[in-house]
Order: structure tokens, then sequence, then C-alpha cells
């Protein structure tokens, strides 16, 4: 039954040409379900790309991009009736005050109109900007008119989302916002597709990534899985603060445990220490350092399982 | 078989034409507040002021010796100006602007049709122009009624319905090199130059060298704005001999043939627009 059927998206052999570049080659990717996808790939990747195909920003060279199991090319209109998008970083009209540019969405998206104002200050209200509703947005800095277009793709709670770098132009405040705001998006049964360049935002909020590079799709699973399958057994570096300067004697002993290839000075209470076996050389190091009463105060790896995955992966592509 | 899902949404999408009314409201919005309607206000009111000052100063035969004769020279002159301004001000970076200001990304985005977004911004456009002409028009009729009582002859109602399908086409003009250009500043400057240059040099050239009747220029349409006010209507072809072989010829349109040239000028380039608008893409 169709109404049974859960959100989706789904490019089938999409391709983008521009003149002699290709920035899509035959993409071929299904999302359906409730869930958060992070979609992560170097800069000309064609995340953008794929992001404005599946708003109708730009048209595919061949292929399809399906959202609900609905053309977007052929039948715009209805394929994203039920989608909120937020593509780069748009500006909006600058004589509009943010109230009236969400109702303006809230209009085109068809919201009843004894609704429009409520919903608008609410979604205001969720990316903490209620009190300048009725400021015209011209005078909104960047990361301000950010957080309004954030709203705007949430206006008519659309089942599907595209987000195409969400927390760009925003302060660490703003983006840690925008981050619980797409986290309790999750729990409402949503399906959030989202481009992003910040691997440890996408660990954060993701169940799943996709990754693409000169157009193709590389992986495509739960990050778990993905990183399992992609991270080598190879050396990590971790970051030990210590509560005191410490002597070279102590730095041979730590030299001299098992698993640490390397061990470099980054500060005068600081180490960097390469040390093999993933994560149960990390517990080992650890549990070692502490046994040595050096005075070990932070312990933190330098890179997520992710960043690792990224950077192997996207090293053996280029 | 694919599932095709279905809203849960209680939101129904409103049908194109209501997308267009929102699109209108909320863009006239957007011009009536901008600094540039007030500009442009202000330099409508400052034109006007400056012909009512010298007519008040230097009493003009030509102006006063009849109300058509005041009405030709003081609207027929000077209002393609003011219709250029507005088409200018409101239409020259309207689409452009959607792509080098981004505006665009917050609106092409949603479940909106792109030809309904060109419509509404057209209309929303035009009654900014048209508030502005009303403005001109009110100057007008205000000095008239000064120098000649209460009422103006039925010629100037005919004139200011030919002003009103001037602006249209001259708005679907500007809309089109909006469309064609990516930036603001070449979409305006192509606009200004053709409307206030290019075209009336055409129509020159064509009428003197080629001696031929310029019936494809779009300011040769809109002389009928000024023409209706002259009594008798001007004939279609004159010529005045300034000595072998020179001389000056002169074409007038006649009022169906100038209609004709506006709204073919805004079919053409309206559809032209929009067609370029559809198929440009947010790179």
């Amino acid at each position: 039954m169709a109404d049974m059927a859960e959100p989706s998206v789904q490019a089938i052999d999409l391709t983008k040409r521009y003149g002699q570049f290709t920035a899509l080659s035959k993409l071929n990717l299904k999302i359906e379900g409730s869930k958060c996808v992070g979609f992560l790939g170097p800069n000309g990747a064609g995340k953008t790309t794929t992001l404005k195909i599946f708003t109708d920003m730009i048209r595919p060279s061949e292929g399809k991009a399906l959202i609900n199991g609905i053309d977007v090319h052929r039948q715009k209109k209805k394929a994203l009736e039920n989608c909120g998008a937020l593509i780069e970083t748009p500006e909006i009209y600058p004589s509009l005050t943010a109230k009236e540019a969400l109702i303006m969405i809230a209009e085109i998206k068809g919201i009843p109109r004894k609704k429009r104002e409520r919903e608008a200050e609410s979604a205001l209200s969720r990316v903490k900007m209620r009190a300048w509703a009725d400021k015209t947005v011209g005078k909104f800095s960047k990361g301000m008119k950010q957080r309004i277009n954030v709203a705007a793709a949430l206006l008519g709670d659309p089942e599907v989302i595209l987000l195409d770098e969400p927390t760009s132009g925003l302060d660490p405040r703003g983006m840690s916002e925008v981050r619980d705001i797409i986290k309790n998006l999750k729990r409402e049964n949503k399906l959030i597709f989202l481009s992003s360049h910040l691997l440890n935002e996408v660990s954060e909020i993701c169940d799943e990534v996709a990754m693409i590079n000169h157009g193709k799709l590389l992986a495509y699973g739960k990050i778990e899985d993905i990183v399992k399958k992609f991270s080598k057994e190879s050396t990590n570096i971790v970051e030990v603060s210590f509560s005191r300067p410490l002597a070279n004697s102590v730095l041979h002993k730590i030299r001299g445990i098992n698993g640490v290839s390397k061990v470099e000075r980054s500060g005068q209470t600081d180490l960097n220490i390469n040390v093999k076996g993933g994560i149960p050389g990390q517990e080992k190091l650890l549990s070692r350092l502490v046994s040595m009463k050096c005075g070990v105060i932070g312990f933190k790896p330098a890179s997520s399982a992710l960043e690792e995955t990224y950077l192997n992966l996207f090293k053996e592509v280029t | 078989m694919k599932a095709q899902h279905t809203s849960k949404s209680a939101a129904k999408l409103p049908s194109d034409a209501a997308q267009v009314l929102t699109i209108i409201k909320y863009f006239f919005l957007d011009y009536f507040r901008s600094r540039r309607f007030f500009v442009l206000l202000l330099i409508t009111i400052a034109v006007g002021l400056l012909i009512t000052g010298v007519v008040g100063y230097y009493r003009p035969q030509s102006f006063l010796s009849s109300d058509l004769a005041f009405l030709s020279n003081f609207w027929g002159e000077w209002v393609s100006f003011v219709i250029v301004l507005s088409a200018v001000f409101f239409g020259g970076d309207a689409i452009s602007s959607e792509f080098q200001n981004k505006t665009g990304y917050f609106l092409v985005g949603n479940p909106i049709r792109r030809s309904t977004i060109y419509i509404g911004k057209y209309i929303a456009a035009l009654l900014g122009s048209i508030i502005i002409l009303l403005v001109f028009t009110a100057i007008t009729v205000g000095n008239s009624t000064y120098y000649f009582g209460f009422g103006v002859p039925y010629e100037f109602f005919e004139s200011f319905l030919f002003s009103i399908v001037y602006i249209i086409s001259v708005m679907g003009l500007a809309f089109l090199f909006s469309s064609l250009f990516k930036s603001n500043s070449v979409a305006i400057i192509v606009t200004v130059i053709l409307m206030l240059f290019v075209f009336s040099l055409i129509e020159t050239l064509v009428a003197n060298l080629v001696v031929t009747e310029p019936w494809f220029v779009l300011t040769y349409g809109s002389e009928i704005i000024r023409n209706i006010l002259i009594s008798p209507y001007p004939p279609a072809h004159t010529s005045s001999a300034h000595g072998v072989p020179f001389s000056i010829a002169t074409y007038n349109a006649s009022v169906p043939e100038g209609l004709i040239i506006m709204l073919a000028y805004f079919v053409v380039s309206f559809i032209a627009g929009l067609t370029i608008f559809e198929r440009k893409e947010f790179t």
C-alpha cells in the first residue's frame, strides 16, 4: 500500500556533466526509512551537485533523482511536497522580516492560514531566532540568516530533509544548536540526508554514511560497518596531557611500551603518541601510563574512527 | 512495483495560481520596502516638479496653447523615461539577483514551479512600476488642472492605457535580460542602454538611411502614447527636405500598430525570459 511506504531518496544512474567535466557519474544510491545519513566527500566530489539535482536547482544530464518515488525533474512540485531543503547558504529577501520570509515559505508549502504564523514562530523559536522575528533579514549576520534557512527547511514538518552543510557560517554555539535540532528530528521519523565536511558532526548525528569522490559513490552503509570495512589496522595518534613536565627517563619508558611506535612532545606537558592495535591498543596504553604514575590528566584520540576511515578511503582513491 | 510515498502532512499544496499570488504579495512587499523604491519615487517626483517649475516660470506657448498640447509635452515627452526607469529599477535584476545574490536558493528548493516564481515576480514588479506611474500621472493631472481647470481630455485616458501596455512590454524585456545574465549590473546596464539609446538610434537610422518604417522597434510603437495627444493624429509618414540628397523622414505608428508592436515585444520577451529561467541552473 502506498501509504505504508517509508520516506525515500533515490538516485538512479544520476549523471551531471559540464562540458567535458563530469561532476556526477552514474550515481546509484537508495536511502529509505527514518534515519540520518551523512554525505561525505572532498571538495568537488559531487555532494552539492547531487543535492542540487534533488531540489531541481540543476538538471541531471542522465538518470533520475527520486524523492518518495517521484522524479524531481519531471514532477518537482509533487516530489518536493513533503521535503525540506537547505542548499548552500541562501540569502533571504532583505526587506522581508524573518517571520514574513518563513510565512511566505509556509504559504508555498500549503500550510493552512491559521497555522502559518504559529508554525513560523515555532520554527523561529527552534533556531533561537524568536526575538528577531519582526526584524528585516537584510540586517542579519550570515549565521542568523543560516538559522532562518534551517527554520525554513523545517516548515511544514517534512518527512525528507536535505541539508547541505547546514552548520556552515554558524558560530560554535549555533553549530551545536543545529546539531541538537537534527538529533531531535531523528526521533520524529524523518529521513535526513546531510552533506558535511565535519566528520565529528557526522559521527555525532548520523546513523549511516555515503561517501562520494569524483562523482562516484565509494561506500554506503552504517557508520560502524564502513569503519570496519575501510579502516586499516594502522597506527592511531593519541594526545596525552600530564600534570607536570616529563623527564626524559619517563619519555624513554613510554617509548618502550608495547605497541608505541613514536612519541613526540607537543608542549611542556603534552605528548602525541602513535600507538598500534586500534581501540584495545589505546586501552592498554592508557592503563600502562596510569600505572606509571607519571601524572596523566588527559587522553584523547587525535582523530575519530570515521575520520581515519575517511582519510584512508580518500587517500586510496585520489 | 514501486510504492510511492504519500504525504502524512495535513498541508495540501496550493495551486500554481495561489502560489503566484503568494509570490506577488511578498515580492511587492519586498520591492515596496526597498530603498530603490523610494529612490525611484524621489526621482519621479523630482522630474515632475522640475517640469512643473520650468513650465510655471517660462510659461512656454507650446505647453499652454491647449490642454492636449500641455499633456503632449508634459506627459507624452516624459512618461516613457519614467516607465523605462521603473522597469530598470524593478525588473533589471529581478531574475539575475536570484542567482547572483543567491536568494533563489531560498525559494527554488521548495515545491513551487520556476514559472510561478517568474510570473509572480513579474506582476509584483509591474505593480511597483504602476504605482510610480500613478505618481507621475497625479503630478501631470495636477498641473493640467491648474492651467486648464478640472477634467482632462479623453485622449489622456487612452494615453494612460497605452503607457500601461508600454510598462508591460518594457518590463517583459527587462525580465528577459535579467534572465539572460547572472550579473545584476550587466542585466541593468544592457536594459538601460537598449531602452534609452539603442532603440532610438536604430529607429532614426532605419527611418532616415533605409527610409523604412521601423515597425520592429519597441520605442517606435510606444510613440502612440504621445501621438494620441496630438490633434490631429500625426500622419504615417512625412519627409522634410534638407537639401539634396539628405532629408529627414518621420514615421508614426498608428494606434493598432503601436499596440501590436508593444504586445508582440511583451509576448516574445516574456516567453523567452521564462524559458531561459526555467532552464538556467543554480551552479
